[in-house]
C-alpha cells in the first residue's frame, strides 16, 4: 500500500470536520475522493500536504509514518498537489516555474539555458510540444495544469492529488489531461483525484472512497459501481423515514394556483442551457442538483447578477425587466445568496443597516426610511428570526456566521418582495432557527409571496417545496410535484442518464 | 471613575470599571483622534510658550488649513467609497488659474465666475469619475492621469505667468471676517455669540441623542465618557470662538467649514446616499445584489469631490490674492493623509467626516507649531510622516486585538 490513513480526526471550533476516517491509496490506481460540500474532502487533503495538522490517527506512506508540518515537507515526503487554480506564477516563463526553488545555477547567477533544458526534461514524456522560454501565462488553462503536474511529479514522484482540475477545462482539455494522469497511473504514482464531475469519475478511476459529514462512507471499485448508488452514498438516505409525513402537507396543484411569473428561455452560453420555469402565486419551488450542476447559476440569471442571453419574462400585466439586480429588484424579486461574506454582509454597518439596505434600494433614495421605522423593523427581525445580536446598532462582522446569515434573510423578508430567491437559506444555521426559517417560508407564501429554494440538504426541499426541479450538468432535466417530491425520486432524478446504461441497472 | 455611571447601578463598582474599560478598548479609536488633536495642540501650547494658540495665530491656523479640511470631507467620501483622488491638488491649482484669468483677465463679474469654477470643478469631478465607475479603471490610475492634466493646463491657462491681484470683494473669501453686529469695544461680539451657540446647539443635539438612546434601550456609552466628551467640546468651541472673537471674529471661511463639516456629517451618517457610500465601500457586491446602483454613486463622490476641490481652490487663491502655477502642489498627500489619520480604512467602508476634519488639523497644527518653534522643513517633513505611519499602525493594531 503506498498510502494509508488510518482513524484520521481533525476539528473545528464547533465542528469535527474529519470523523476517524480512513482511506487507502495503492501505487498505480486513479482514487476518486467524493462528496458535497462539508463532507471534509479538503480537509482530509489539507491533512495530508501539511496544511492543516490531524487531530489524531496515523498516516503512513510506504509503511512510514508521516507528518508533514507544511506543504514542502510533504512535497519532499513525495505527495505532490494540483488545484483547480493553478497555483504557478502566469508571469514567469515556464521553465522558471518548473525549476522554481531549484535553478541550476553558474557563478551565483541562473544559468539560463541548463534551466530551459531541465524544463525540457521535466516535460518530455507528456507530449506536451511548448516553447519552455515563453510566459506560462500564455498558454491554456489545461496546459498550465499539466506543467503544475509536471511540476509536482519532479518534485513528489510518489502521490499526486488532483483538486478539482478539470473545473475550467473544455472536453478537448479534459481528454488531454486524462492522458496524461493515465500515463502517470501507468508509471506507478498513486493518483487522488477530487471532482464533483461523476462522468470524469466513471471515465478514470479506478476506485473511489466517499465522505459525508467528515465520515468516510464507502470505498468501492468504480467499474462494480452504478451512479445511482454512488448518489446515494454521497446525499445520505437515512432523511427519507425523517421527512416522509412532511410531504403530506404539499399542495400536489400548486400549478393550478394563478400564474405568478412566466420566466421563457433565460440562460447563458457555458452557464445553464435555457431554461422556461413558470412561479404560480404563493408556491415553494426547489431546486435540487450536485454541487455545479447549475443551481446557484439559475438563480444569478434570473435575479440578473449574470445577464441572461436572450429569453423573456412576463407576468399577468406584461414583460419584467431583471437584467441587473436593481432592476430585478424594482420587479419585486429578492435573492439571498449563498456566500454571505462576499455577497450577502457588508461587515462595518449595523445590524439595522444591513437589514434596510434592499428595502431602502426598492424605495429609492428619495423616500428614505425614517429612523424610527428602521428601527422598529430592525427590532422586529431581531425578534422574529432569533439573531443574537447586544442591540440593532452592533457592526455585523461582530456576529457569528449564523446570525448573520439571518440578518441577510432579514434585509429580503423586510423588503417583502414577490418572487424570492433563497440560495442554501439555512446553511451553518442552528437547529432551532432551521425550523423557523421553513416556517417562515410557509408563513410567506401564505401571503400570496412565491419562493424558489436551493438546497443540498433534500430533506429541507422536501419539507419545504410544493415542486422540486432538478439540475444536471448544467441543464434543468425534470420536475417533480406534490407527493413524488421524495428523496428517492431526486436522487434517481439526479442519476439518470439516458446515454449511460449503468444507471439503469439499479433503478429499478 | 465607575460611580459616575449612571447605568445598571446594582453592578458592583468592579464591574462598572470593567465595562468602561472595555467600552473604551472598543472605541479607542474614535477618542484617541480626539484626545491626540488636544495632547498636540497642549503639548505646542506649551513649546512655543503660548504663541499657539494666540488670537492671531489661531485665526491664521484657520485659514491656512482651509483648503486642506475642505478637501478631506471630500476625499473621506472617496475613501470610504473604496477609491483614492489624487488630482485634488492640481485641481485646486487649476481652478484658482481658471478664476485669475475669468475674473482679472476677462473681467466677469466674481460671483458668476466663483460659481462658474464650481462647476467646472464637478464636471472635472464627472470625467474622471466617469473612467472610474463604469469602465472599472482603477482610480489610483485615472486621477494620476488628471494630476498631471490639470497641473499641465494650469501652466497653460496662466501661461507661466502668476496672474493677480482679484478684486477685493473675492478677497473676502479668505481674508474676510464675520462683521461686528453689536460694535462692542475690542472685540468681535457676534462672533462670539455664534460660537456659544454652536456649542450649546451641539451639547443640546449630544444630550437629546442620549436622551433618545436611554428610552430604546441602555445606551453603551459609560455615562463619564458621554459628559467629558460633550463638555470637552463645548469647552473647546466656546473657548477657540473667544480666542478668536478677541482678535477680529470668526474668519468667513471659517463659517463655510463649519457648514460642510455639519452638512457632510449629517448627509453621512443619517442620509441614504451617504450610508450607501459605505455600504458599497464595505461590501460592494452585496450592495450591488441589494440593488444599491453602486457606479452612479462612484460617479456622484467623484463629481463631490470635484467640487469641492474647486471651492478649495477658489478659497486658496483668494488668499493668496494671485493665482500661480504651482498652486496646490503636493496637497493631495495632506489632504490624503489627513483622512487615514483621521482613522478611515484604506480598503473602504470605514471612517468620519469628524475624524477627517480633526486629522486635517492635527497636521495643520504640528506644521503651524513645527514652524513656530523654527523646526526646519526637512525634519518637518520626517516628522509628519512618521506621525501617518504611527497613526495608521495603531489603528491596524487596535483592529486586529479586536
Amino acid at each position: 500500500m503506498l498510502l494509508s490513513i488510518r482513524n484520521l480526526s481533525k476539528s473545528f471550533p464547533g465542528t469535527l470536520a474529519l470523523d476517524d476516517v480512513d482511506f487507502e491509496l495503492r501505487a498505480g490506481e486513479v482514487h476518486a475522493l467524493l462528496g458535497e460540500n462539508g463532507a471534509g474532502k479538503s480537509t482530509l487533503i489539507k491533512c495530508l500536504t501539511g496544511a492543516y495538522r490531524r487531530d489524531s490517527g496515523e498516516i503512513r506512506l510506504e509503511g512510514n509514518p508521516i507528518s508533514p508540518a507544511s506543504t514542502s515537507e510533504a512535497q519532499e515526503l513525495g505527495i505532490g498537489t494540483v488545484y483547480q487554480e493553478v497555483n504557478l506564477l502566469p508571469n514567469l516563463t515556464v521553465a522558471q516555474n518548473l525549476t522554481f526553488g531549484r535553478e541550476p545555477r553558474r557563478f551565483g547567477l541562473v544559468d539560463g539555458r541548463a534551466q530551459r533544458k531541465m524544463a525540457q526534461e521535466m516535460l518530455s514524456g507528456y507530449n506536451l510540444d511548448i516553447d519552455v522560454g515563453r510566459d506560462l501565462g500564455a498558454y491554456s488553462v489545461a496546459i498550465q495544469q499539466i506543467v503544475a503536474i509536471a511540476r509536482a511529479v519532479a518534485l513528489s514522484g510518489k502521490v499526486l492529488i488532483l483538486d478539482e482540475p478539470t473545473a475550467s477545462l473544455d472536453a478537448a482539455e479534459v481528454r488531454m489531461l486524462f492522458d496524461v494522469v493515465r500515463d502517470l497511473r501507468d508509471q506507478g504514482l498513486g493518483i487522488v483525484f477530487v471532482s464533483h464531475f461523476l462522468d470524469q469519475v466513471f471515465e478514470i478511476c479506478d476506485r473511489l472512497t466517499v465522505l459525508r459529514n467528515g465520515r468516510k462512507i464507502t470505498t468501492e471499485v468504480v467499474a462494480d459501481l452504478d451512479r445511482l448508488t454512488l448518489i446515494e452514498h454521497m446525499l445520505g438516505r437515512e432523511l427519507e423515514e425523517a421527512t416522509e409525513h412532511e410531504a403530506a402537507q404539499k399542495d400536489p396543484h400548486s400549478r393550478s394556483r394563478p400564474e405568478l411569473l412566466r420566466f421563457e428561455g433565460i440562460g447563458r452560453d457555458g452557464v445553464v442551457e435555457p431554461f422556461d420555469m413558470t412561479v404560480h402565486k404563493g408556491e415553494v419551488i426547489g431546486l435540487a442538483g450536485l454541487l455545479g450542476s447549475g443551481r446557484t447559476e439559475s438563480a444569478e440569471l434570473m435575479f440578473g447578477v449574470r445577464a441572461s442571453q436572450g429569453g423573456r419574462t412576463r407576468d399577468a400585466d406584461g414583460p419584467v425587466a431583471h437584467g441587473n439586480p436593481r432592476e430585478a429588484i424594482q420587479s419585486g424579486f429578492g435573492f439571498a445568496p449563498e456566500d454571505r461574506k462576499t455577497d450577502g454582509i457588508v461587515a462595518d454597518l449595523s445590524v439595522r443597516e444591513n437589514i434596510i439596505l434592499a428595502l431602502q434600494a426598492h424605495r429609492g433614495w428619495t423616500r428614505p426610511i425614517p429612523r424610527s421605522e428602521q428601527n422598529r423593523l430592525a427590532d422586529e427581525y431581531i425578534a422574529k428570526l432569533d439573531i443574537r445580536t447586544s442591540d440593532a446598532e452592533k457592526a455585523i462582522g461582530d456576529l457569528s456566521g449564523g446570525n448573520q446569515q439571518k440578518v441577510v434573510l432579514a434585509r429580503w423578508l423586510a423588503m417583502n418582495p414577490r418572487f424570492l430567491i433563497l440560495d442554501e437559506p439555512t446553511r451553518g444555521i442552528d437547529v432551532g432557527a432551521h425550523a423557523e426559517i421553513l416556517r417562515l417560508i410557509h408563513e410567506m407564501t401564505g401571503q400570496g409571496m412565491a419562493v424558489l429554494v436551493i438546497s443540498s440538504e433534500f430533506d429541507e426541499l422536501i419539507a419545504v417545496a410544493d415542486r422540486v426541479i432538478v439540475l444536471r450538468d448544467r441543464r434543468h432535466t425534470g420536475e417533480l410535484s406534490g407527493s413524488d417530491v421524495t428523496s428517492d425520486a431526486i436522487v434517481r432524478e439526479i442519476a439518470r442518464d439516458d446515454a449511460d446504461p449503468r444507471t439503469q441497472r439499479g433503478a429499478a | 471613575m465607575s460611580d459616575t455611571i449612571d447605568t445598571s447601578a446594582t453592578a458592583p463598582a468592579g464591574e462598572q470599571a470593567r465595562a468602561s474599560w472595555g467600552f473604551l478598548k472598543t472605541h479607542l479609536r474614535e477618542y484617541g483622534i480626539l484626545f491626540a488633536l488636544i495632547a498636540i495642540m497642549a503639548f505646542f501650547q506649551v513649546a512655543t510658550g503660548g504663541i499657539l494658540l494666540r488670537p492671531v495665530n489661531l485665526t491664521n491656523l484657520v485659514l491656512q488649513n482651509s483648503y486642506i479640511v475642505i478637501m478631506a470631507i471630500g476625499m473621506l467620501l472617496v475613501i470610504v467609497a473604496g477609491h483614492i483622488d489624487l488630482s485634488v491638488g492640481s485641481v485646486l491649482g487649476f481652478i484658482g488659474a481658471l478664476a485669475a484669468v475669468m475674473i482679472v483677465n476677462w473681467e466677469i463679474p466674481y460671483l458668476i465666475a466663483a460659481v462658474l469654477c464650481l462647476a467646472m470643478g464637478a464636471v472635472i469631478g464627472m470625467a474622471q469619475g466617469f473612467w472610474i465607475a463604469y469602465f472599472r479603471i482603477p482610480s489610483f490610475i485615472v486621477t494620476l492621469a488628471g494630476m498631471l492634466v490639470f497641473k499641465g493646463l494650469t501652466l497653460w491657462l496662466l501661461a507661466g505667468q502668476s496672474v493677480g491681484p482679484f478684486p477685493p470683494q473675492f478677497q473676502l473669501i479668505s481674508s474676510g471676517f464675520v462683521p461686528d453686529l453689536f460694535g462692542a469695544e475690542g472685540m468681535n461680539l457676534f462672533s462670539l455669540v455664534i460660537g456659544l451657540v454652536v456649542a450649546a446647539g451641539l451639547a443640546v443635539l449630544a444630550i437629546r441623542n442620549r436622551a433618545a438612546q436611554a428610552r430604546t434601550g441602555t445606551p453603551d456609552e459609560p455615562f463619564a465618557f458621554f459628559a467629558a466628551k460633550t463638555t470637552i467640546i463645548f469647552v473647546g468651541i466656546a473657548y477657540l470662538s473667544w480666542l478668536m472673537a478677541d482678535f477680529r471674529g470668526l474668519p468667513n471661511v471659517f463659517i463655510v467649514m463649519a457648514l460642510l463639516i455639519a452638512v457632510y456629517s449629517f448627509v453621512t451618517s443619517r442620509t441614504t446616499a451617504g450610508r450607501r457610500i459605505y455600504a458599497i465601500g464595505g461590501n460592494e457586491r452585496a450592495a450591488m445584489l441589494s440593488g444599491i446602483n453602486a457606479k452612479r454613486l462612484t460617479f456622484l463622490t467623484f463629481a463631490n469631490m470635484g467640487m469641492l476641490a474647486a471651492l478649495a481652490g477658489l478659497v486658496f487663491a483668494a488668499r493668496l490674492n494671485t493665482a500661480t502655477p504651482k498652486s496646490g502642489a503636493g496637497f493631495e498627500l495632506d489632504v490624503i493623509a489627513a483622512v487615514f489619520i483621521g482613522g478611515a480604512s484604506m480598503a473602504g467602508g470605514v471612517g468620519t467626516v469628524v475624524g477627517a476634519v480633526i486629522g486635517a488639523f492635527i497636521m495643520g497644527v504640528m506644521n503651524n507649531g513645527m514652524s513656530i518653534l523654527g523646526i526646519g522643513i526637512d525634519y518637518q517633513q520626517v516628522i509628519k510622516g512618521l506621525v501617518l505611519l504611527a497613526a495608521v499602525v495603531f489603528d491596524v493594531m487596535n483592529k486586529k486585538k479586536g
